[in-house]
């Protein structure tokens, strides 16, 4: 795109300009410069300390230049983590956070597509307008009644009782976004479709998901981020260890450990191993449409 | 009023398809309606009448009319508790926008070493909040952290013991994890402004900063407003971080309103108060919403064109 642009442009504007644009990307913004390559310094300076420390025995850690590399490296902080039950704790994790996203983002995309191909009418104005309402409510302030809906349901204390409300709490963004891409589909797509005596249950299947099987990718990495991250909701609807999902065991890992140190870190490295993993594997799909939802 | 409060882009299209043909598919968005209204609507009238209400979090609900709000807003630490939560709010975005444009403007660059720090910016947000809040815990721990670690004497404080400071990292810390976020924003936002503008600017003789300011801030301003609203909203929320990392002290310097409305209702098992927090998150989080949508003015057009 950036191509496209800049030729486009230079075409445009003869020789001259298009060899001021080069100049002007190529010419080192020193104030830019300056900024992002200290915010990398700040972001990553931590990050090592993370991975270097979780190597060390504690008895090195306390003793040790914290940046220095391990004199004798050690996964025995790993095991004692492993050991600790969170193999189980990971598996928590992994079943709310497939068990959220998969209805969350089904019943989203039907939400959207609705939205969409209805547009004028009362009832779904209405509805859109509820979801957009939902984004600008601190969802977490409705904990209470939530909790109070869970034991009511006698779900508390169960892993159902942190997927149902992250269900809901997934749905405002995930429409919004969904029904900006939906809306880039060529009304005369689904005008032929029509005509060819298709059904909206047809077109959805057969249009509207393929076209924008990019942003439901979007939309379940992130609210996948959300939910694998999320605390508050385990914290509050469990309350027995084997309900606890990755960060609240972290949490309680942390409390029961404190003093050491390296044990802790390895427990926050292997809490977030497998999202830097799917991370460095569908990155490009997470940074491009993330911020499509907002930047337009 | 009826206007949504975020991101108007959404309702402002021109409705194209027929009223008539909407009913064939409305059904199809009552799932999520369903879904909504049971965890998210229904809640939200429940956490106003539970504000009405005395309850334990175990045995019988019952009514108790206005006391938990007037018990609660002659509570003296309530101003106290407010105003931290703005402080936060505050301090939190005058980092993070200022540094979140500029790294924004230098990402959107096309050098491939910027595409290689976008992705390691990205990183934090990867990180919950609460594998944050632990790392900076003992990261900072002044006998045993960073600062002791390498001699820095600057760096060898109390920094969890001491109220201001305390306050500071905790704005240090949401801005370490959201800078990415709202920079990547800002690259979208940047790319999307025509290069025209850029040569027309040089060509006038405008150097780099003044471009900067007189073209891309203006050219940002539904951004900035958007950024603005997820930053602001968003840091009424920050439970998980300050929960672990201070869990609201030292004392009472950290403790946010999300926090003293968990410590009401679920330590000290005083529901019907937590709840009347929580309609002042509600309330809060609406009119800070709406008034930034104010601010932004009402035609968003030039900004749906360059989507």
């Amino acid at each position: 795109m950036a191509v496209v642009t800049t030729e486009a442009s230079t075409a445009a504007g003869g020789v001259r300009s298009g060899v001021s644009i080069g100049r002007r990307l190529a010419r080192m913004n020193w104030l830019g410069g300056t900024a992002g390559w200290l915010w990398l310094v700040i972001v990553l300076i931590p990050l090592y300390w993370i991975v270097v420390t979780s190597f060390k025995d504690q008895g090195e850690y306390f003793i040790q230049n914290p940046f220095a590399l391990p004199a004798d490296p050690t996964i025995a902080n790993y095991k004692l983590v492993i050991e600790s039950d969170f193999p189980r704790y990971f598996l928590n994790s992994v079943i709310v956070t497939a068990g959220t996203i998969l209805p969350a983002v089904a019943i989203s995309f039907m939400a959207a597509y609705a939205i969409v191909r209805g547009a004028g009418g009362r009832f779904l104005t209405g509805v859109n307008w509820l979801f957009l309402m939902g984004l600008a409510i601190p969802l977490q302030a409705t904990i209470i009644p939530v909790y109070l809906l869970i034991i009511r349901m006698r779900l508390y204390d169960s892993l159902l009782a942190i997927i149902l409300p992250s269900i809901a709490f997934a749905i405002p963004l995930s429409v919004l976004v969904l029904t900006n891409f939906i809306r880039d589909v060529p009304k005369e797509l689904f005008e032929s479709m029509r005509v060819d005596g298709a059904s909206e249950w047809g077109m959805l299947r057969t249009l509207a998901l393929p076209l924008t099987k990019p942003a439901l990718v979007t939309v379940s990495i992130y609210n996948g981020l959300a939910v694998w991250n999320g605390f508050l909701l385990p914290l509050i609807l469990t309350q027995s260890p084997d309900k606890r999902t990755l960060p609240l065991a972290l949490w309680t890992f942390q409390g029961q450990y404190s003093v050491n140190v390296p044990a802790v870190l390895a427990a926050v490295v292997l809490t977030t191993l497998p999202i830097v993993i799917l991370y460095a594997v569908g990155r490009r799909q997470l940074l491009s449409g993330l911020t499509a939802g907002f930047s337009r | 009023m009826a206007a949504p409060p975020i991101l108007p882009a959404n309702a402002r299209k021109a409705p194209s398809a027929s009223v008539g043909r909407s009913g064939a598919v409305a059904w199809m968005a009552l799932p999520a309606l369903a879904m909504f209204l049971l965890f998210g609507i229904v809640p939200l009238a429940g956490v106003l009448l539970l504000s009405f209400t005395q309850w334990d979090g175990l045995g019988e609900i019952n009514p108790a009319g206005l006391s938990n709000w007037r018990s609660v807003l002659s509570d003296p630490a309530l101003p106290h508790t407010v105003w931290v939560t703005f402080e936060i709010m505050i301090l939190s975005w005058a980092v993070q926008t200022p540094l979140s444009l500029l790294l924004g403007t230098f990402l959107a660059g096309r050098q491939r070493y910027r595409a290689l720090l976008a992705v390691l910016y990205f990183i934090p947000l990867l990180l919950s909040s609460t594998a944050i809040a632990i790392t900076y815990k003992a990261l900072l721990d002044p006998n045993f952290g960073l600062g002791p670690g390498l001699h820095l004497d600057f760096l060898t404080q109390d920094w969890l013991g001491n109220g201001n400071l305390a306050l500071g990292v905790v704005v240090f810390v949401v801005s370490w994890q959201f800078i990415p976020f709202h920079s990547l924003i800002y690259q979208g936002g940047v790319r999307q402004i025509p290069t025209t503008m850029y040569e027309a600017a040089s060509i006038d003789g405008a150097g780099r900063i003044r471009q900067f300011f007189s073209i891309t801030v203006p050219q940002l301003k539904y951004t900035i407003i958007t950024s603005s609203t997820l930053m602001v909203v968003g840091s009424l929320t920050f439970f998980d971080l300050i929960f672990v990392l201070t869990a609201g002290g030292p004392g009472d310097a950290t403790r946010v309103l999300a926090l003293d409305m968990y410590k009401r209702g679920f330590q000290a098992n005083l529901m019907g108060p937590a709840s009347m927090i929580a309609v002042l998150l509600v309330l809060l989080g609406l009119a800070l919403a709406l008034l930034l949508r104010r601010l932004g003015g009402s035609t968003t057009a030039s900004q749906q064109e360059g989507a």
